[in-house]
């Protein structure tokens, strides 16, 4: 008999909106205390003490519109983030500052997140959708310089971009964007180039999220279907369906991998996390604690495998974080 | 002499005593004081202990006589204060008058005529001229001279002028002719149940046990006893039949007493045959069971009991029957039918299978159609049962209903065999051969339980070398389907139920059971689809089979009614009347008026959800909430239950002090409802075949009625009320006049007094009449009952105009 999953090791309330977006800081060396930022739909980016488990700071940059994206940019204290007043930010929080250094006018009206890429020290790539629907374009920042804008071809009729993930094949080669689109399709870009690698129609509806293994060279997404599509990515660049998972309600809303790429964790529709071994796509886990709407899932980037921790956000307003597989 | 000494008994130590006690106290009355109370309790104890004055013997009848008249001739001061009135009051009735009428008579010291009187008029009012009578009646006392008979008889005839006479018209009332002579004709019917009741009583009382046990065994005491029923006069068979059928412990023992009478006597097969079963339905169930039982434990009687069944079956199916007779009988003829089946054998049902079909669909039609739901499950019962016993292999009729007790007795009357018809002498051996012959079964069934399962083939040892085998999985069967999330707008949910799309059968329900809800926290997007929603929840049939999806239904179109009433109700008030809609949408049409109307005129209704603001005012005026939630919680059962007891006075306070919000939409309610009953459609005749759906209007009306109390309509709507139920008051149908009697009731509560009266009088004065016509003719108990509330109800209203003066 297996054992019944673990409820949630604690529960954040109290940022009395919807929860859209989480990012954990806890790599930091040992006085710096391991945070949680987490983005809500009154705008607010809440910073998460997760010592106290308390707010240690609120911080409103975004009119109020719902907060879609937050990361940060190298240590702790260089926050980006992206809401639906089309804006993104970067903040600086260092010596309990809670300013918005800079921002940055998408005019992007959907709701895909940006995706950041660190190519250099101090210098960062950032994909997000542009203004005309089907684009998406690839920054640099600080500087905000524009490197490319990935059209599709004429009549590929992709619609919105709806995920985007931005990695590297190996350091200090190309980066390649993979981009979920609202036809259900993923499409692999070369970003110098400004040219789409491979496209694969994976989904009959639009692609909520997307994670992406750059070692084993393989990706998953998930739609509001009840369909998880896992595809690979051969030597000729060519995307490919790998396997397909059935879910038993439709909906994810969130995908991330574990970053010893060990577990995955899926956000849905129905309220309830899943994890899956990332190998074999094997079911390990449905943790059902939420009562509305999972939205996101993120893993801690602890430097200490143990204290890795697992976190949703939820409609229902409240952040769970899990201490689940942290062993292996 | 202190305290008297209780009779050991009755015999002749009781009279000894007595007579030694009334001796003593004759004695005592000279004496009068302590001694005289001792002997007067004596007596009175020792009389009370012998079972009264009609225990008195002879020379103890003289004795009382004797000591009365020295009470009665003792002067005032020497007779015990209440303890001389007892003497009278429980002496020999027939002694005690004449004695007072001797007093009466008499001047002198003894008793004065007013202290007469008012002992007669307590005598008179404690039934002791009954007991007179019947002391006159005893064997003793008829051997007795006939003269003190005739004396007695004239002395009572005579009272009342005696009385006044004596008193110089000062009497009390009592013996005022008017009053006297009927207490007088009360005592005399009195008298004259307690014999006939004592004479039946006494005959076969004795008669009966005892026959039954000696015919148990003797034949020649049988022969005897069919002689003496067979012999018994046509005048008198029906009550000897009668005794002998309720006094049988059994359908057996009835037979052995009265052999084959029925086949013999036409009058007693008319009682048995029709008398009892037709015409009569006082009966128990086991009186019945007695007399059909009696009819099939003999080959020659049993031709009768198939043209029993027969004739109960043509009442059970006809239709003047079901429409015109009381429930009661109807129940009766079912019971009867149910027994009678239950006695039939195989080849007699076969013989009328046919007629039995016949009948069964003629019954079942009628029955159906009958609006009173008792009366369908009856005709449901009966039919399912008749059709199970013509019909033994092959589909078996069978109908929805609700069991409840009545269902259940019915049917157990037809699976029993009633264990007393079982001849007794039943070999024994028969029967254990046959519980031997079922025992070898049991072990058989056992055998192929313990199929091995299979081993379970190693389909999972396909190595996953590469796997994710260090994560050990956590349980999932948890992980069920969710229910699928209803939409949050008016508008998505008018998508959804119009939709066709079959794969959104989820959604589908999800939506029907969220609708209310919806409805309930969004009254401005509602109002702008009101009319919309209105249409489609009527014709919203179950596509799949939800819990309780009419009541869903039917919560989602009362909310809609009632956060935009006007549109709505105009939309539904029209559809009532026009064509293409089913019986149960028009129903549903009125049941949906109804519920919306009591919530809009009860603001407590939904509390919660929307009228949180307008509650607290109300809570402030009236300071028993809890009390007022309760009357109001029994006034909407008692509208429910169709029954109406309202306590007026109240009830007017306290609906005043909440705003009704019915009264600006009581007439849109109400008005488009009433207006074209008249008018038969093709496919809808309310005036005709679809008298349930009138019932429920008329019903409807009623409610309607009641709820708009203290609206500014009300006295138009009476008005159109009345003239409605004067055009409907000689329905047939008992649920239609049930009806209009219950919108009488709410008219006469709703209405205001004076404006009933300054507007209606000439057709109150006609519902009167109509009322009084009602409560003394009409078959139905129910209409009767409400009748005499209605007139309760207008006697209260003329009381309660005299109070108030003008």
């Amino acid at each position: 008999m297996a054992l019944p999953p673990p409820d949630p090791q604690f529960v954040l309330r109290g940022t009395s909106a919807a929860v859209h977006t989480l990012h954990f800081s806890c790599g930091g060396p040992d006085p710096d205390i391991p945070l949680l930022f987490s983005g809500s739909e009154n705008g607010f980016i809440h910073v998460w003490n997760l010592k106290t488990h308390r707010v240690d700071t609120a911080l409103d940059g975004h009119g109020r519109k719902s907060v879609c994206c937050v990361k940060t940019m190298g240590g702790k204290d260089r926050l980006l983030s992206q809401g639906r007043d089309q804006r993104i930010c970067l903040w600086h929080l260092a010596e309990g500052r809670t300013s918005v250094t800079d921002s940055l006018f998408t005019e992007h009206v959907g709701f895909c997140r940006c995706s950041l890429l660190q190519v250099a020290q101090g210098r960062w790539l950032m994909a997000m959708a542009a203004r005309s629907l089907e684009e998406v374009q690839i920054l640099e920042l600080p500087s905000k310089t524009s490197v490319c804008t990935l059209k599709p071809e004429v009549g590929a009729k992709l619609g919105m971009p709806m995920c985007l993930k931005l990695w590297q094949p190996s350091c200090g080669s190309q980066p390649v964007l993979l981009a979920g689109y609202e036809d259900g399709s993923v499409v692999l870009w070369n970003v110098s180039m400004g040219k789409a690698l491979s496209r694969l129609s994976c989904h009959q509806e639009p692609v909520m999220s997307l994670d992406f293994d750059s070692e084993k060279a393989r990706g998953i997404s998930g739609s509001s279907e009840k369909v998880l599509s896992i595809w690979s990515l051969n030597e000729q660049q060519n995307l490919q369906v790998y396997k397909t998972h059935e879910l038993i309600n439709a909906g994810i809303s969130d995908i991330t991998i574990r970053p010893d790429k060990k577990i995955l964790a899926t956000a849905g529709w129905d309220h309830r996390i899943r994890i899956f071994g990332w190998k074999k796509l094997k079911p390990l886990a449905v943790l059902d604690y939420h009562t509305a709407a999972a939205h996101c899932v993120s893993f801690s980037d602890h430097s200490s495998p143990r204290d890795r921790l697992l976190a949703a956000g939820s409609r229902d307003q409240r952040i769970s974080v899990w201490s689940i597989y942290a062993h292996t | 002499m202190a305290a008297a000494p209780a009779p050991p008994g009755p015999g002749a130590a009781l009279d000894l005593g007595l007579e030694s006690l009334l001796r003593e106290a004759v004695a005592a009355v000279d004496r009068a004081g302590e001694e005289l109370v001792a002997a007067l309790g004596a007596v009175r104890a020792a009389l009370a202990a012998a079972g009264g004055p009609t225990a008195l013997g002879e020379r103890e009848r003289a004795l009382f006589g004797a000591l009365l008249r020295r009470l009665a001739r003792a002067p005032g001061a020497a007779r015990p204060e209440g303890l001389w009135q007892c003497c009278f009051l429980e002496g020999p009735p027939g002694l005690v008058l004449c004695v007072l009428l001797e007093a009466l008579g008499s001047a002198g010291s003894g008793l004065d005529p007013r202290e007469v009187a008012v002992v007669l008029e307590q005598f008179l009012q404690q039934g002791r001229l009954s007991a007179l009578l019947w002391e006159v009646c005893q064997p003793q006392a008829q051997a007795g001279c006939l003269e003190l008979q005739g004396t007695l008889l004239s002395k009572i005839v005579c009272l009342p002028e005696h009385v006044s006479n004596k008193l110089l018209g000062k009497n009390p009332p009592v013996f005022f002719p008017q009053n006297y002579f009927p207490l007088l004709g009360d005592a005399v019917l009195q008298v004259l149940e307690k014999i006939s009741d004592s004479l039946r009583e006494e005959i076969l009382g004795v008669l009966v046990p005892r026959l039954t046990d000696l015919t148990k065994s003797d034949c020649i005491w049988q022969r005897i006893c069919w002689q003496l029923v067979e012999c018994v006069p046509d005048r008198w068979m029906e009550a000897v039949v009668l005794g002998f059928v309720q006094r049988a412990p059994g359908a057996d023992v009835l037979s052995r007493l009265l052999g084959n009478l029925v086949v013999k006597n036409k009058k007693a097969e008319f009682v048995v045959a029709q008398k009892m079963l037709l015409l009569q339905y006082g009966h128990t169930t086991a009186v019945l069971q007695n007399l059909l039982g009696y009819l099939a434990l003999d080959s020659g009687r049993r031709p009768l009991l198939l043209r029993v069944l027969q004739d109960l079956l043509q009442t059970w199916s006809s239709s003047s029957a079901v429409k015109h007779s009381p429930a009661e009988q109807q129940l009766y003829i079912s019971k009867a039918i149910l027994i009678c089946l239950s006695h039939l054998k195989e080849p007699e049902i076969a013989s009328c299978r046919q007629e039995l079909l016949t009948s069964m669909m003629e019954g079942v039609k009628c029955h159906l159609g009958s609006s009173l739901p008792q009366l369908r499950r009856l005709g449901m019962v009966v039919a399912e049962s008749i059709c199970s016993s013509i019909n033994t292999e092959g589909p078996v009729l069978k109908f929805e209903y609700e069991e409840d007790d009545e269902t259940r007795e019915l049917k157990s009357l037809l699976v029993q065999t009633p264990s007393f018809c079982v001849v007794p002498s039943l070999p024994d051996n028969d029967r254990s051969e046959k519980a031997g012959a079922a025992l070898p079964l049991v072990p058989e069934r056992n055998e192929n339980s313990c199929t091995a399962a299979p081993v379970k083939a190693d389909e999972e040892s396909d190595a996953e070398l590469d796997s994710d085998d260090d994560l050990i999985p956590y349980d999932m069967s948890e992980d069920k389907e969710l229910k699928l999330k209803a939409p949050m707008y008016i508008r998505d949910c008018i998508e959804v139920l119009t939709g066709s799309r079959p794969e959104d059968v989820d959604k589908w329900e999800a939506t029907v059971k969220a609708l209310e809800s919806l409805v309930r926290r969004n009254p401005a997007a509602t109002r702008e689809v009101s009319v919309e929603l209105a249409k489609i929840l009527l014709h919203l049939e179950e596509k799949t089979c939800i819990e309780g999806f009419v009541e869903l239904r039917q919560r989602a179109q009362v909310a809609v009614l009632v956060t935009d009433p006007i549109p709505v109700a105009k939309y539904l008030t029209s559809q009532f009347y026009s064509l293409n809609y089913s019986l149960r949408q028009r129903m549903d049409i009125l049941d949906v008026l109804v519920l919306a109307a009591q919530e809009l005129s009860c603001p407590k209704f939904h509390g919660k959800t929307k009228h949180s603001g307008v509650q607290k005012p109300c809570i402030q005026l009236l300071p028993e909430s809890d009390s007022s939630k309760g009357w109001r919680r029994i006034v909407d059962e008692r509208i429910k239950s169709k029954t109406r007891r309202f306590d007026t006075g109240q009830s007017r306070v306290e609906l005043a002090s909440c705003p009704n919000e019915f009264n600006s939409v009581a007439g849109y309610f109400f008005f488009p409802l009433i207006q074209h009953f008249d008018r038969p459609l093709t496919t809808f005749d309310l005036l005709g075949e679809d008298h349930l759906v009138l019932g429920r209007l008329v019903h409807t009306l009623a409610v309607l009625m009641y709820l708009a109390v203290n609206t500014v309509a009300v006295t138009a709507m009476g008005k159109a009320l009345l003239e409605f139920v004067w055009a409907l008051r000689f329905h047939t149908d008992s649920y239609v006049r049930q009806g209009l009697l219950s919108c009488i009731s709410s008219l006469l509560l709703s209405v205001p007094t004076e404006r009933i009266l300054a507007d209606m009088t000439e057709e109150l004065l006609e519902t009167q009449s109509w009322l009084g016509d009602v409560m003394e003719k009409d078959p139905d108990g129910d209409c009767r009952r409400l009748a005499l509330q209605n007139l309760l109800l207008m006697e209260n209203l003329k009381k309660k105009l005299e109070a108030v003066p003008s």
